[in-house]
């Protein structure tokens, strides 16, 4: 078992607890209503933090197999989100179940095969031929376009992109080898640091905001103190990375930035389907969605940059996969 | 009972439908009444109620389709120890009102579709009158509307698979059957209590 990666697990685990002791400590100084409101609404987010730290944690360290799963079922639950609040219809339905329970776990089981040729294109590719194939079976025309988009959206962003992080535990690094699980810590580590210190930054001394029409809430000052801090702390464990210390940096900046306008995107399309939230599952964050946009748009682009910067090759199955396909 | 649980949480996951963690009315008996939109609304209401209410509730089921196989016969009777309402062939000694007004006698709740049929448009329709009846030969019961939101999408009329998309059942405050009113009225009453 990797020790840097126990080390950065148990930084994770002090850092909550520090946490969780000023979400405390504000809990019994805050007199005004407003504020009340503010830190029960802090203190869930850290609970539901804990939550979700151990839940990470203990699939990181149980391995590629877990990791996947655990990235699938997240996939699962976005994507449930996502469809729910867009208006499907009738003529939808059988298309939306080739979408959760036949195109999902194949794209996982490429992911668990490590089979990144197939896996890059199963998406882009198959599924966005066979879902307008399937929709026009139904025979229905009225909103043909508008509803196999919103599906190919639905699987573009919560499978797709999602399962690129699970993917970087396959990315055969040079000089790195056997130690992916530690990128995929960073990646992660980054973009929830930059939404929590945005988050941070914002609450306390925020004032302009920078989006107000897309995410009133998000202001200037809370965005450049977030990602500045951010890039800050994941450059420090550059020594946790294949990265030198400034590609650490490079690195950090453009997982905080595609986080960034990810979380925008993912808001616009919020408002669009007039909701708030993208559900209710997790305590004070909102819905699994709400938790992961910024993922979403950052994981390809960092997959693909370490991929094509620190890697031999792109992940290739294990030699039985072809064999057994007769090639 | 705990194969009861175990088949409630298991609705409960793949829908979305949170556990009430107790009933809007304040004793235990009532007639339950929900929109009508899919074959998971039995279920789904079922396992949204509270556990130690959910043991003495008993769906209305519809007698044709819960018998037609053996696996909805032994959920329709051992699970849900629904009540099996017959749709056609009406007749004296076994109309749907006794079946019910007897259950109700015996201290158990009711769960009814007061529109009679599952709709595809997701619009609540317009009442059947047999609410109406329940409620004037029990006039102490409190009637809870239930509002059952997205569960036609997640297994529309004709589909057969579902899609896991998020539901919700909203139980709404009780309401009471009123002596002075008309029949049309209270079933106006009644639909305007469940849209809330």
């Amino acid at each position: 078992m990797d020790s840097d990666l126990k080390f950065l697990l148990l930084l994770v685990g002090a850092l909550l607890l520090t946490a969780s002791l000023i979400g405390w400590i504000l809990s019994r100084r805050v007199r005004s209503e407003a504020g009340r409101v503010t830190v029960a609404n802090l203190n869930a987010r850290i609970r539901s933090w804990w939550v979700m730290v151990a839940v990470f944690s203990a699939s990181l360290l149980l391995g590629q197999a877990f990791t996947t799963v655990l990235f699938a079922l997240l996939s699962f639950l976005a994507m449930r989100e996502f469809i729910t609040l867009n208006p499907t219809e009738r003529a939808d339905h059988e298309v939306l179940f080739w979408a959760f329970f036949i195109i999902l776990p194949l794209h996982y089981l490429l992911v668990g095969l490590c089979w990144y040729g197939l896996f890059a294109i199963f998406i882009p590719v198959y599924a966005f031929v066979f879902i307008p194939f399937r929709r026009v079976l139904s025979g229905e025309t009225r909103g043909f376009l508008s509803s196999t988009a919103r599906i190919q959206w639905a699987l573009l962003v919560c499978v797709y992109a999602v399962s690129h992080i699970p993917m970087l535990l396959a990315l055969p690094l040079r000089g790195f080898e056997g130690q992916n699980a530690k990128l995929l810590f960073f990646f992660v580590l980054t973009a929830q640091l930059s939404d929590v210190l945005q988050y941070v930054w914002g609450k306390t001394c925020g004032r302009r905001p920078v989006a107000p029409l897309v995410s009133p809430h998000k202001t200037l000052e809370g965005t450049l103190g977030g990602i500045g801090t951010t890039v800050l702390i994941s450059t420090s464990l550059w020594w946790a990375t294949p990265f030198a210390p400034w590609q650490a940096a490079l690195m950090a900046l453009l997982i905080c930035l595609a986080g960034f306008f990810g979380g925008l995107v993912m808001s616009a399309i919020k408002r669009d389907l007039g909701a708030k939230d993208w559900g209710a599952s997790i305590a004070g964050h909102g819905g699994f969605m709400d938790r992961i946009d910024s993922l979403c748009f950052a994981a390809p682009l960092f997959f693909h940059l370490c991929s094509f910067y620190f890697a031999e090759s792109d992940p290739r199955p294990p030699d039985w996969v072809f064999s057994w396909l007769g090639r | 009972m705990l194969l009861h649980s175990a088949i409630a949480a298991a609705a409960r996951l793949f829908t979305g439908v949170r556990r009430l963690p107790c009933t809007p009315q304040n004793e235990p008996l009532a007639i339950y009444y929900a929109n009508h939109t899919s074959h998971l609304d039995t279920l789904v209401i079922w396992a949204a109620l509270p556990g130690p209410v959910r043991v003495i509730t008993s769906p209305a089921a519809a007698e044709d389709y819960w018998n037609a196989s053996a696996l909805r016969r032994w959920l329709a009777h051992r699970i849900f120890r629904a009540v099996l309402i017959p749709r056609e062939r009406i007749q004296r000694d076994n109309h749907p009102l006794d079946r019910l007004a007897s259950c109700l006698q015996a201290g158990r709740s009711i769960l009814i579709f007061p529109e009679g049929t599952r709709r595809s448009d997701g619009k609540v329709g317009v009442f059947k009158s047999g609410l109406f009846h329940l409620a004037r030969r029990f006039p102490e019961v409190p009637l809870v509307p239930i509002y059952l939101d997205n569960l036609s999408r997640i297994l529309p009329k004709g589909a057969y698979v579902p899609v896991p998309i998020i539901a919700q059942a909203h139980f709404r405050e009780p309401i009471y059957f009123d002596a002075s009113e008309a029949k049309p009225a209270f079933l106006d009453r009644a639909r305007l209590a469940l849209l809330g």
